[in-house]
């Protein structure tokens, strides 16, 4: 019996690592038990090595990069459920392309939701502006994300964000972004971020944009969950908008239409002049 | 006149900006800001940092450089009989609204439109020195939508291109006579110039010089247009024929269908009804049915005699009801341009199916596992452990889908 540790950061090369060393030695699935972050305590550690990397292991590119996602969901059984999809992978090297096995279906619907919420942090991480001294502008965020997806996200932030400083601080692990340097750090409680007085403009882009002829609110929290409006700003409005939609547009129906403006007809004058001209 | 404050101007400016429907940041060139030296990314996908209540993504700071307008367009909230409060933003409150709202990730990037003031190219000029800026002194990286002013000179219309990643051009309404009708500033001959300029600049942009040195990157995005739905009386067959023009002619990347939407200080020319939503979600998967699906106009058309497409049911299934002859197909058996065609499938699902099907022999539960909608599907397919029987061709069959007829209601 093996049980395996893996790091709350670093937790992708780790079991990378360790499946390759399993899979070298022929150990078979039930033969594993996967300790993420230390999560199963003193109970079960058993203090074995794991087997020495001896060979070379081969597996599908897309088992690999599939893997590379399944390993930040939240779901205590994703190493589990990968190395056993690997074990199987061994004699049915044609697995991948079987989109209709069940095993396969499961992980694939892991990724999934590793995307999505791959996704959805990059859409809403707000940052705040710091105010801080110094020749790089500073930032940092709140965040809440579903699955552990804060370190295989931030390099999207460093790409992005380069001639910034920023933080996202999550209950999970913190990314650290300073002089151009990334780095991640154990998770913490809702740091006190100072005010900014850009989520007001943000708020009042947010209200100004929206059309309340159209209202959709389905549509709206499909892909906006509530679970994430407490960290959005423009979040607080929404009840209001919606709650004043029709009257907006029973307003505008009822205006009788009016008369144009003084203004309209000497412009209109003078550009019938210009293309007369022309 | 009072001043108006940054965030008045912000209200105005972004409430005449909502009646356009793109806010796409997808598809330029991949671009990063990892040598540290200016801010912002592109990879390929956009992002939609929010959903407003109307269910429609944000993703750009969408605003007008100014609402003032010399034109007159009917169905326009900033025409320039209008009555609606105008304002203008100065280009170093663009700039800075852009930057400091992309910093805090609220955004992709900027799409900058406006009204005419002066005249057009003083208009274009405005704009482009405003993208200028964003490029050249906030070496900002992120993306830049430009809606261009077709009747500005070509070479403003060139540079523009140079700096942005996306221009759209907007061909207003499905018809000239409709353009001619409610936009009498607007030459739709003007219109399609300026598209075809902006098509052959992008195509001399891709091609090699003899040293092998690609040309200067010209809108990595593509065009895109837009054109009002429900103003006039144009038919849906009549709006699709012209989209497939546009997609033929001109390469665009995408034609935006903008149901006719209630405008403060409306014209007493045009209906003040609530906008055909349903009439443009059709049109919507009727375009991605010519593009992605293998269908022709006339085919998507045809299911109703007036031109216009089933409100009640998609236009795939419309289509799959009248032509009940075709099915069931055997998803074990059947064509990829076939597979295409059934009800609830996506071109994901088909992929999957084709792959899949080189293993196995599909059943019922396989299918769901692939992401198909079965509930639209399970009347036109055969698999393994699966056969409609009498349904494909049983007289009930539409009413499985249609919403049940509404009761009136007394007014």
């Amino acid at each position: 019996m093996y049980t395996v540790p893996l790091p709350r950061i670093g937790t992708d090369i780790a079991w990378r690592d360790a499946a390759k060393r399993l899979i070298g030695a022929g150990v078979s699935p039930d033969k594993v038990l996967w300790d993420f972050d230390n999560e199963m305590g003193e109970l079960f550690a058993t203090g074995t090595t794991l087997p020495p990397l001896t060979r070379r292991i081969k597996a599908p590119q897309s088992f690999v990069e599939m893997a590379n996602w399944v390993v930040w969901h939240k779901d205590p059984q994703r190493f589990a459920r990968l190395y056993a999809l690997l074990w199987r992978l061994r004699h049915q090297p044609g697995l991948m392309q079987d989109r209709a096995d069940a095993e396969l279906a499961k992980l694939r619907q892991m990724e999934k939701g590793v995307h999505r919420c791959k996704h959805k942090m990059k859409a809403f991480v707000r940052f705040r502006d710091l105010r801080q001294k110094g020749e790089r502008r500073s930032f940092a965020a709140w965040f809440e994300p579903t699955h552990h997806t804060v370190e295989p996200t931030a390099p999207f932030f460093a790409r992005r964000f380069a001639d910034m400083d920023w933080m996202i601080a999550t209950p999970d692990v913190t990314a650290q972004f300073v002089d151009g340097n990334l780095s991640f750090h154990p998770g913490q409680p809702k740091p006190d971020l100072p005010e900014d007085a850009a989520e007001a403009l943000w708020g009042t882009y947010f209200c100004n944009i929206f059309n309340p002829a159209r209202l959709k609110v389905s549509a709206m929290t499909s892909e906006m969950p509530k679970k994430y409006w407490k960290n959005l700003p423009e979040a607080q409005h929404i009840q209001g908008l919606i709650a004043g939609a029709e009257a907006k547009v029973q307003q505008m129906r009822d205006k009788a239409p009016t008369l144009p403006p003084e203004r309209a007809a000497k412009i209109k004058r003078q550009l019938r002049g210009d293309q007369a001209e022309d | 006149m009072a001043r108006l404050d940054l965030s008045q101007k912000l209200a105005i400016l972004s409430d005449a900006a909502r009646y356009d429907a793109s806010c796409a940041s997808s598809g330029t060139t991949r671009r990063d800001s990892r040598d540290g030296k200016g801010l912002g990314s592109t990879e390929g996908s956009g992002i939609c940092h929010a959903y407003a209540p109307d269910g429609r993504c944000i993703s750009l700071l969408k605003i007008l450089m100014t609402n003032f307008c010399i034109y007159d367009c009917a169905y326009c909230i900033n025409r320039v009989s209008s009555n609606v409060q105008r304002a203008r933003f100065s280009p170093d409150e663009v700039v800075q609204l852009t930057i400091e709202f992309y910093r805090r990730n609220y955004i992709e990037g900027l799409f900058l439109s406006s009204g005419i003031i002066q005249s057009p190219d003083k208009t274009m000029e405005d704009m482009l020195r405003i993208a200028k800026r964003l490029r050249e002194v906030e070496n900002f990286r992120g993306y830049i939508h430009l809606k261009t002013i077709p009747d500005a000179a070509p070479e403003l219309i060139e540079q523009a291109g140079l700096y942005a990643d996306r221009l759209s051009i907007n061909v207003e309404l499905p018809t000239d006579n409709s353009v001619k009708a409610y936009a009498p500033e607007k030459n739709p001959a003007t219109i399609r110039k300026a598209m075809g300029d902006v098509k052959s600049r992008k195509d001399v942009a891709g091609e090699r010089s003899y040293t092998g040195k690609r040309g200067k990157r010209f809108v990595p995005a593509g065009q895109s247009t837009q054109m009002i739905i429900g103003a006039d009386g144009s038919t849906d067959a009549t709006i699709l024929g012209q989209s497939t023009q546009l997609y033929g002619e001109y390469k665009l990347k995408r034609v935006y269908y903008s149901a006719f939407s209630p405008i403060p200080d409306a014209t007493a020319k045009l209906p003040l009804i609530r906008p055909p939503l349903v009439r443009e979600h059709r049109l919507y998967q009727a375009d991605w049915l010519l593009r992605f699906y293998g269908f022709g106009v006339d085919e998507i058309t045809a299911s109703r005699p007036d031109g216009n497409l089933d409100l009640e049911v998609d236009p795939k299934l419309a289509w799959a009801l009248q032509n009940r002859a075709q099915f069931p197909v055997d998803v074990n058996r059947a064509s990829k341009e076939m597979l295409l065609r059934i009800p609830g499938f996506g071109t994901r699902t088909v992929g999957r199916i084709l792959s899949t099907r080189r293993h196995r022999r599909l059943r019922y539960d396989d299918l769901l596992r692939m992401g198909a909608s079965l509930k639209k599907a399970r009347a036109f397919i055969v698999a393994v452990d699966w056969s409609p029987g009498g349904l494909t061709d049983s007289a009930g069959l539409r009413a499985r889908f249609a919403p049940p007829p509404e009761q009136l209601s007394l007014f």
